[in-house]
């Protein structure tokens, strides 16, 4: 597979993922905490006080940027999945399997801030708004992926259907914001949209983007864990690497 | 060595599976049957009012279509799966998402059309009339075709799975969501008398999409599936 | 030719066989044995392209099978551990269907004359295939062959739930392929009545 001198495989099998993801899991995890410590203390703190909505907006320190690590997540995820599905090889479906759980999670953390910010601002815990609408089916997605993936007892078709599903999805994203956009101005009546303020303050941007690196240390720390997890699991399968029979061929001719 | 040309398999494929639809008229009737009865749950739950049920009625015509063809989904591979022939149908000497396309066709006609052809009656069960009936009819013509083929991708992907009944609509109703969008918003979008062709072009749209690439990801799903 | 090198394969995380080097040449038969759960149907479906294998290829005439997709389906008529037929149709229905959908002759009379071969009179031909017995719905099945022109088969368990009768048919209609320069695979667990000198076994063990 691999035609320059570095055997570039040799880093992608379980057996040494394993220990290098123990090493990098505690540095990644301990930026995470101060990376979103000090973009938490930024919008709080620093960031001022919007002059329409008060102080309630400042949940969107969390909700922005966990939105955007749901749909980061989810192409990441089909990348993982699309190069599993191309190359056969099983490290990157164990990557996509790993990625899931944190991006369904981002997911539920966008809609669950989403809807603290809506009661104060729009009076309602939920608008059928496109991009909140979109998020929620994104859950939908995400959820799919998992429960097909858990319900399929044989490792490696469980591996390649749920492949199949996120790379399906991910022709699907686009196109369903597009139609719920789309559908929302139909409807416009009920609808309210969900804009940043259009003045943004130097630093709003500043501790939203503080608080997307944080996120991304405390999906690469926890992505890792999982993997090392989903490799212990599958280690223990029987065969896993022991020397196989061999038949005997017998030529009668 | 013996090759059939890609029509002949293709007609081969549609040929067996209406067949089998002819000996099991009743399963035809169901689906059927399964319309009108959730169709004319609606009146009863919502009221009689004549504005509401039409203001309703793109909504619900086009939710029971789309869980019609959810229900028939099960029908698709299954059978096919258990006695084999699906493993014949991988073997046949052509690509197998032409011939997903075939059984596809054969499954619409079975369950997507007669629902196309009785939506009108519907239609005027919840007080539509003229244009919005037409336009009623035509997003389900350009609309279910879609349903069945996106369908497809969660039927494979499921096939054999226990509770997949359960799981295949978990998979694929968010998948369903923009035909849902397009074809009520065609039939909101008429009755509305801002003109239906946008929703309308858009079905179609999502129509060649699906027929691009649904096949494909079915035909990788089945070869997945019978592994 | 028909070779395989180097293969393995398993099942779920089950190793079932590794490095199976066979070749199978024109006119000869692989006969594959082994026991219950030994990997005979795993080995089969991989030849047939159905399975991938963990390791190994299998090569015809020369080829990848991988690499000639269609173009080696075409070459090879498989008859499963399922029959794959349809309980609803009638087996003249039966057989029209899967001789089309390979290609081959698929007229009224060229069908009848199979089902005959294998032993099936006029009586059955237009009953559904669901009233029938497993043998008689195996013969059915089993009468592809007679209509197959392709030059490779590849057969699970083929004289399961069959009679004496039916066996021999069959038996005869292996060797008529094999004598006009054919390739079998066969998984069994029965001695095939052939000249021993174009039978090689593979025997699977766990």
């Amino acid at each position: 597979m691999s035609t320059t001198g570095i055997n570039w495989f040799k880093y992608s099998s379980p057996q040494a993922i394993y220990p290098l993801a123990g090493r990098m899991i505690p540095w990644f995890a301990a930026v995470a905490v101060g990376v979103i410590a000090i973009g938490l203390y930024i919008g709080f703190f620093v960031a001022p006080t919007d002059a329409t909505q008060g102080d309630a907006y400042r949940i969107i320190f969390v909700h922005v940027p966990a939105a955007w690590m749901s749909m980061f997540l989810y192409v990441i995820m089909a990348i993982w999945a699309g190069i599993g599905l191309g190359l056969n090889a099983r490290p990157s479906f164990m990557m996509a399997q790993a990625i899931a759980p944190t991006g369904a999670m981002f997911t539920f953390l966008a809609l669950f801030t989403g809807s603290m910010w809506g009661k104060p601002t729009w009076g309602a815990w939920w608008v059928w708004d496109a991009r909140l609408t979109s998020e929620l089916i994104l859950l939908f997605q995400y959820i799919g992926i998992i429960l097909l993936r858990s319900s399929i007892d044989d490792l490696r078709r469980a591996d390649r259907a749920s492949a199949v599903l996120a790379l399906v999805g991910v022709i699907n994203v686009p196109i369903i914001y597009f139609s719920v956009k789309w559908w929302n101005t139909l409807h416009q009546g009920a609808s309210v949209t969900i804009t940043a303020a259009p003045t943004m303050a130097g630093s709003m941007v500043t501790a939203m983007l503080i608080m997307m690196v944080g996120f991304w240390m405390y999906s690469f720390a926890v992505t890792l864990a999982r993997m090392r997890c989903v490799i212990v699991e599958r280690e223990r399968q029987p065969s896993w690497g022991k020397p196989a029979s061999i038949p005997d061929v017998v030529e009668a001719r | 060595m013996s090759q059939p040309s890609l029509s002949e398999a293709l007609r081969g494929v549609v040929r067996r599976d209406l067949l089998l639809a002819m000996r099991h008229r009743s399963d035809v009737a169901m689906s059927v049957f399964f319309v009108v009865i959730v169709a004319s749950l609606f009146p009863l739950g919502v009221g009689p009012e004549p504005a509401v049920l039409r203001t309703i009625a793109s909504g619900v015509l086009w939710v029971t279509a789309l869980l019609a063809c959810l229900l028939s989904l099960g029908r698709l591979f299954t059978a096919d799966y258990l006695d084999g022939v699906l493993e014949q149908t991988l073997l046949i000497p052509q690509p197998l998402a032409v011939l997903v396309v075939g059984k596809v066709f054969s499954h619409w006609v079975i369950s997507g059309l007669p629902v196309v052809l009785l939506s009108p009656l519907l239609g005027l069960q919840f007080g539509l009339s003229g244009e919005s009936l037409g336009v009623l009819t035509l997003s389900l013509l350009l609309g279910t075709p879609t349903l069945s083929m996106i369908g497809a991708i969660g039927a494979a992907l499921t096939l054999g799975l226990r509770g997949s009944g359960l799981l295949v609509a978990l998979l694929v109703l968010p998948l369903f969501i923009p035909v849902l969008i397009f074809g009520a918003g065609a039939v909101s979008s008429s009755l509305a008398g801002i003109g239906s062709e946008a929703n309308l072009s858009l079905l179609g749209a999502c129509f060649l999409l699906s027929l691009a690439f649904a096949p494909w990801a079915t035909a990788v799903a089945l070869r997945i599936a019978l592994e | 030719m028909f070779q395989t090198v180097a293969l393995s394969g398993s099942r779920g995380e089950r190793r079932l066989f590794s490095d199976v080097n066979v070749t199978v040449k024109p006119g000869t038969l692989l006969a594959v044995v082994g026991e219950n759960g030994s990997g005979k149907t795993s080995f089969l479906r991989m030849l047939c392209g159905l399975l991938s294998p963990d390791g190994g290829e299998i090569l015809w005439q020369g080829n990848n099978i991988r690499k000639l997709k269609e173009l080696y389906s075409a070459q090879l008529t498989y008859v499963g551990h399922l029959n794959g037929i349809k309980d609803e149709l009638t087996p003249v229905e039966n057989l029209k269907v899967s001789a089309c959908l390979a290609g081959d002759e698929s007229s009224g009379g060229v069908v009848q004359k199979a089902l005959e071969a294998v032993g099936l009179g006029r009586a059955v031909h237009r009953l559904p295939t669901r009233v029938l017995s497993q043998g008689q719905k195996r013969r059915v099945t089993l009468a592809r062959l007679w209509l197959s022109t392709r030059p490779l088969w590849l057969l699970d368990e083929p004289f399961a739930s069959l009679d004496a009768a039916a066996t021999s048919y069959l038996t005869q209609q292996i060797q008529s392929h094999l004598s006009r320069g054919g390739m079998v695979v066969v998984a069994t667990h029965q001695e095939i009545d052939l000249p021993p000198d174009c039978i090689q076994h593979l025997r699977l063990t766990q």
